[in-house]
């Protein structure tokens, strides 16, 4: 089921009357989510991300725009007749009814035409376990599962009455740091093998990059890029997304652009073709780094960590926003531990540029 | 560690002595006086006094249970107890869900719903006897003057019903139930309903979202969820109400006064603990212990009953 956000909207009331302030949480967001994939919905806390997908999922009612599933306008639809299952960040389990309760709950709910007999009922309550693998935990109550098992049971709650649209609060943000990637992983199989278009929110770059077909990176209510994982990291299209995606983060350098080359402090670091001469922010991804004693780009050294394949160099710029920055390179480049300086080339295409005041990219002509 | 506790095991004793021996004092041989009272026959404080020895017997037990008056306090107790606990938990249930699910007012309401609670319950008796109670002649002789029927009798008249005599002289036995369970209703609400809303805003709200989303009816949410979730505070309730029914008795003072009943049939509404006060005020330490013991082993009952229920029913 694809869905599709038009000029979404919700504006919080302000709490404290006097003041009047609104909360605009998220503002004017128009995506579409294709069909079958599985997306997540990235941004730092408090950018909105959760409140869309309580919106998709009818809980919280939109200010304004509309929401589509394929072609059915279900903005003013409650959550029951939109047809979606939603996993909680701490997964809302019935503490009182067995893992098997739990699964039968919503399917015992459905009246009318969609009623199951009791049969049905068990069936697809066993299929569903079967898939998130829990079919062994049935008669458990929750409390007496650890927090991945919790997890699986929450997605085949949300999973057994066959949603047309699968949403996960932070669907890992409560798992320890091996679970986290064992259920990443089981999140993916289990979207692959039901194929029902899926929605993450999360705050965790690493998660969403790993296994989502396309992110959405918001800030402040605002969507900020949309696109495959590897796309935005090679090409975020602010200096928002180039800071929030990667880890260690990017490198900022405040700069300048002359005669069409890009230039940090005395250095002229790399060409610039088709830019105008002006203020700059050279962002310049960790792996974009070379070490060459005849480069461009010089730093002071302050430390070399060693990581086993790569090492990683902590450096200093006069330019850079941070007090230090951080080079990944292969570690038989050869780094000379002892040495107070540095010498850099950089790589064009890990190397970004962005305005000075709305922090917007600069793209460079080919 | 052990050394530690060795050397200063006499000061925490000497710390613990002064609740020890006030507890001793009051708590634990008052228990085991009454035991001994109870089965010594015809124990009577005075003739104690007086150096009268007494039998070592069952005969306070078999004199209680024949006496005629102590099946009907028995009843009267039990009855009370049997409509009042489910009625007044089911009427605070309702009252704490509605309660719950208001913004509006919810503050001023619950105040207004917690007053009785915080109200002597001799003072709220006379108001309830002041309702329900007929002033002037209408059972009375002819002469007397009509003043007032009750507010109770006035609405039922309002609504075209007939007068009921409630509590007055030539009132019926169901009528006097009636008012009691009014009352006691009544007067229980307030810390039930306190417990319960308590409970009820301790319920994390996700539950609701989920069940939501999961297109649950409000009924099958009440039954579901919200009930199951609120069972250890029902169980709470149900079980304090049943031991705190078992010991009914100023109530019926507040509403009949010390007769227990109406004029022409006093001790008609007493109770098993209004039975163990008449015992003790003819000197019948004897009888009043061995009616405590009758009373104890009553609460000990239903109290194990309630809780073999709740091991199934309550969730944690």
């Amino acid at each position: 089921m694809e869905v599709t956000l038009q000029n979404l909207t919700k504006v919080f009331p302000s709490r404290n009357k006097k003041s009047g302030e609104e909360v605009i949480a998220v503002n004017d967001m128009s995506i579409t989510i294709p069909d079958g994939k599985l997306v997540g919905l990235l941004g730092p806390s408090g950018c909105g991300k959760s409140t869309t997908l309580y919106m998709i999922c009818g809980l919280q009612k939109a200010t304004g725009g509309k929401i589509f599933f394929g072609k059915d306008d279900v903005t003013n639809l409650t959550p029951e007749n939109r047809g979606v299952g939603l996993v909680f960040q701490n997964y809302a389990l019935y503490p009182h009814l067995t893992v098997k309760q739990n699964i039968l709950f919503p399917l015992q709910n459905l009246k009318g035409e969609d009623k199951l007999s009791k049969d049905e009922m068990l069936k697809r309550a066993i299929d569903v376990a079967k898939l998130v693998q829990i079919d062994n935990l049935l008669d458990r109550k929750p409390s007496e599962l650890s927090g991945g098992q919790q997890q699986r049971v929450a997605i085949a709650r949300a999973l057994v009455k066959m949603p047309r649209v699968l949403l996960l609060d932070e669907p890992l943000s409560n798992l320890d740091a091996r679970l986290r990637l064992q259920t990443r992983e089981e999140i993916r199989r289990i979207q692959r093998e039901t194929k029902i278009t899926t929605v993450f929110v999360t705050h965790d770059q690493e998660e969403a990059m790993s296994i989502s077909d396309e992110i959405v990176i918001m800030k402040l209510g605002v969507v900020q890029q949309i696109g495959k994982p590897q796309d935005v990291y090679d090409s975020p299209a602010n200096l928002f997304v180039a800071k929030f995606l990667g880890t260690p983060p990017i490198n900022v350098f405040s700069g300048y652009v002359k005669n069409e080359k890009i230039c940090i402090g005395d250095d002229v670091v790399l060409p610039a073709k088709g830019v105008e001469d002006q203020d700059v922010w050279v962002g310049i991804r960790p792996e974009g780094f070379v070490l060459d004693d005849n480069g461009a780009f010089h730093c002071g050294l302050n430390a070399v960590e060693v990581m086993g394949r790569d090492v990683s160099v902590v450096a200093t710029n006069n330019n850079a926003v941070s007090t230090t920055i951080r080079a990944i390179i292969p570690s038989d480049a050869g780094v000379d531990h002892e040495s107070k300086s540095v010498t850099f080339s950089l790589k064009p295409y890990k190397t970004f540029i962005f305005r000075k005041d709305t922090e917007e990219r600069i793209y460079l002509e080919k | 560690m052990e050394m530690v506790e060795s050397k200063h095991k006499w000061k925490a004793w000497i710390y613990l002595s002064p609740a020890i021996i006030l507890l001793l004092i009051f708590t634990v041989w008052p228990i085991i006086n009454t035991v001994r009272m109870a089965f010594l026959e015809n124990y009577s404080g005075l003739k104690a006094i007086g150096g009268a020895t007494f039998k070592f017997g069952i005969g306070n037990f078999q004199k209680v249970v024949k006496y005629q008056k102590f099946l009907q306090c028995l009843k009267n107790t039990v009855l009370l107890c049997v409509i009042t606990v489910p009625v007044s938990t089911v009427l605070a249930l309702l009252i704490a869900v509605c309660l719950n699910s208001i913004k509006f007012l919810q503050k001023p309401l619950q105040t207004i719903f917690f007053l009785p609670y915080v109200t002597n319950s001799i003072a709220i008796g006379m108001v309830f006897a002041a309702m329900f109670n007929i002033v002037g002649s209408f059972y009375g002789t002819e002469n007397e003057i009509v003043v007032t029927a009750g507010i109770i009798n006035n609405i039922i008249e309002f609504f075209g019903g007939k007068r009921v005599n409630w509590i007055n002289t030539g009132s019926s036995y169901l009528a006097n139930m009636t008012v009691m369970v009014v009352y006691i209703v009544w007067n229980a609400l307030p810390f039930k309903i306190l417990i319960l809303l308590g409970g009820l805003q301790s319920i994390n709200k996700q539950y609701y979202d989920a069940a939501r989303v999961d297109g649950t009816s409000r009924r099958r949410i009440f039954t579901r969820i919200t009930v199951p979730l609120l069972s250890p505070m029902i169980a709470y309730v149900v079980i304090t109400g049943f031991i705190g029914g078992f010991k009914e008795y100023t109530s019926i003072v507040g509403i009949f006064g010390e007769k227990m009943g109406p004029a022409d049939d006093a001790g008609r509404l007493n109770t098993m603990v209004g039975f163990i006060y008449d015992a003790l005020s003819t000197n019948n330490q004897g009888r009043a212990s061995a009616a405590a013991l009758i009373l104890f082993g009553i609460i000990l009952v239903v109290t194990l009953i309630n809780m073999q229920v709740s091991k199934k029913r309550v969730h944690y």
